[in-house]
């Protein structure tokens, strides 16, 4: 037995060791953010002289005209919230036909659906560009560097996998429940809004979890529809543009990352468990 | 009356994920593909001189060094990242499921890393190597490490490490989820039961555990393989692809992986047609090892 509690100490210490190396770059970004440029350079690992340095470094962050970060951070709420909020709602309801109709096409659509998921973006990226600049101009609605395009794009590469989140659950939900509203004289639309879509609370959770952290965090498809350095610009390509500049401002450069993070922490300490769930349930298709 | 076969709200409902799968995946991958063999390019458009040109893209990427380069690297980067992701993670896996105190606010702090985007990461990690290192080494006497001159990502072979290092850290604790996952759903009777006959706990985990677990090895080895092929931000934002290094007697980017060279060869060498014949090499690799993998591991599943 005593043998045991040893061993168990020293797990609990293993642990800890752990604990601190993984969180040790972040602890690193925090230090280094409330410091002068000199002091950067010179002690990198020592805390700071002064932590009151790291609101002037976030004022100048947040105000300076030439990394634009207010607006990328207001641009990358907005470009993540209309998308989350498209991708739930269309794939929910396509989910729900595709789920009720009992035929070869929407069995095939669905199929079709789920098989893009194999698809990587870079055998798409190219032509995408090149076809969202041709077709905007056909139309007359421009694509490229708006909201517009970069909004249509996600939910063209989110809403597999959240139509097939939403396909497994709704398969499961009884028919009878939608019998049961239609007798009552329920059109099949309101069917759908009043009684399925809050039923499927627990999936919207997964798929807002899921396609919010991989918008927030993406790079490479904004990078290719907005640009670096034009009007709309997300945290990622804002940060990037700064940090990928000739002479390295290593205090800006780290407080700006550190601003980049605090929402996804913050989010993360008052969601942990929906997050984590949601993270490994999209992970085991 | 009848049932129309598929009534208006079929099609009503589907509309707006049609006409962003048509958009989006639908057309480009259709184009794309075609593109691949035309001479296309930011002044060759659909309308302008674009002409087919067989499979010249193709054969040029047989001759391409930096191709040949970055195809070999992703392959040995994609090997190292699997290895070392679901040996840290299981391990991390096995630490967080022991009657320890606080484990919950471990494995927060382990799956933390994977809610931060892999661009802003590669940055971070480049001042830790660039800055921070030196300055470890300053303090614990170690000489290689404290040389200006040494620094890990201006050599091209600990470069790479260290964007093995990037990716471990930053996935580790999203695989180890799936394994906590795996090793809870196992019965406690059984191993209670090998506890009882005797079975160390070494034992208890490679004769029991680990054979119950061999769905989630299915998963989490090919979302690190995947994963891994297709990595890009943190290869852009860490190592920009450098340093050089010579390969067939010229100059290349020592960590330029696929997807980076694809990208590269787009924009940088203006070579639309070029890149998206890349493109579709990469894809088809793809496709053929992720099937590869799931289906010898579902073989051994079903040898169970």
């Amino acid at each position: 037995m005593k043998t045991r509690r040893i061993g168990l100490v020293a797990l609990e210490i293993l642990a800890i060791v752990l604990f601190l190396i993984f969180l040790f770059p972040f602890f690193i970004v925090l230090i280094n953010s409330a410091k002068a440029p000199f002091e950067i350079t010179q002690a990198p690992l020592s805390l700071p002289s002064n932590w009151g340095k790291i609101v002037q470094n976030m004022v100048a962050i947040w105000t300076s005209a030439n990394i634009q970060y207010a607006s990328s951070f207001a641009s990358s709420i907005i470009i993540t919230a209309l998308s989350l909020i498209l991708i739930n709602v269309f794939a929910a309801q396509a989910a729900w036909v595709l789920v009720r109709t009992k035929t070869k096409l929407s069995a095939g659509i669905f199929i079709t659906f789920v098989a893009a998921m194999v698809i990587p973006f870079q055998i798409v990226m190219f032509p995408l560009l090149t076809w969202f600049r041709d077709f905007g101009e056909a139309v007359g609605i421009r694509l490229l560097r708006t909201f517009t395009g970069i909004v249509l794009a996600y939910i063209g590469f989110g809403m597999s996998q959240s139509i097939f989140l939403f396909h497994g659950f709704t398969k499961s939900i009884p028919l009878e429940l939608e019998e049961a509203a239609t007798i009552d004289g329920c059109k099949s639309w309101q069917t759908f809004y009043l009684i399925i879509f809050p039923i499927l609370r627990p999936i919207h959770a997964t798929v807002l979890v899921l396609n919010g952290i991989w918008i927030w965090n993406d790079f490479l498809l904004p990078l290719l529809i907005l640009g670096k350095g034009n009007s709309v610009m997300t945290i990622p390509l804002a940060v990037s543009n700064f940090a990928g500049a000739y002479v390295k401002q290593w205090d800006l450069i780290l407080t700006a990352i550190l601003m980049a993070m605090i929402p996804i922490i913050v989010f993360f300490l008052i969601a942990q468990k929906s997050i984590i769930k949601g993270m490994v349930a999209g992970s085991i298709k | 009356m009848r049932k129309a076969k598929h009534p208006a709200i079929f099609w009503i409902f589907l509309a707006p994920v049609l006409f962003a799968f048509v958009m989006v995946i639908v057309v480009p991958f259709v184009l794309g593909v075609c593109y691949s063999f035309t001479n296309w390019s930011a002044t060759a458009r659909l309308n302008d001189a674009l002409r087919f040109i067989g499979l010249r893209n193709y054969l040029g990427i047989l001759k391409d060094s930096t191709f040949t380069y970055s195809f070999m690297l992703t392959v040995v980067y994609t090997a190292l990242n699997m290895i070392a992701i679901n040996v840290v993670s299981f391990g991390l896996a096995i630490l967080v499921t022991r009657a320890i105190k606080a484990r919950n606010v471990y494995r927060a702090g382990f799956f933390l890393p994977n809610l931060i985007g892999g661009l802003v990461l590669g940055y971070v990690w480049q001042f830790i190597f660039d800055n921070a290192v030196p300055s470890i080494g300053t303090i614990l006497g170690l000489a290689s490490w404290a040389n200006p001159n040494n620094l890990v990502l201006a050599k091209s072979g600990s470069a790479l490490l260290a964007l093995v290092v990037v990716g471990t850290w930053q996935y580790a604790g999203y695989i180890m989820v799936i394994y906590v996952a795996a090793i809870e759903n196992v019965p406690v009777e059984l191993i209670e039961a090998a506890q009882i006959d005797g079975a160390s706990a070494a034992r208890r985990l490679f004769a029991i555990i680990v054979p119950m677990m061999r769905q989630a090895f299915t998963i989490t080895l090919f979302l690190t393989l995947v994963n891994s092929f297709k990595q890009f931000d943190v290869n852009y934002s860490l190592t920009a692809g450098g340093p050089s290094v010579m390969f067939m007697g010229q100059p290349i980017y020592g960590t330029q992986l696929l997807a980076m060279n694809i990208y590269n060869q787009g924009f940088r060498s203006d070579d639309m047609a070029g890149g998206q014949a890349r493109a579709v090499v990469f894809f088809l690799v793809l496709v053929i090892v992720s099937v590869i993998q799931v289906s010898v591991n579902k073989r051994k599943e079903i040898e169970l």
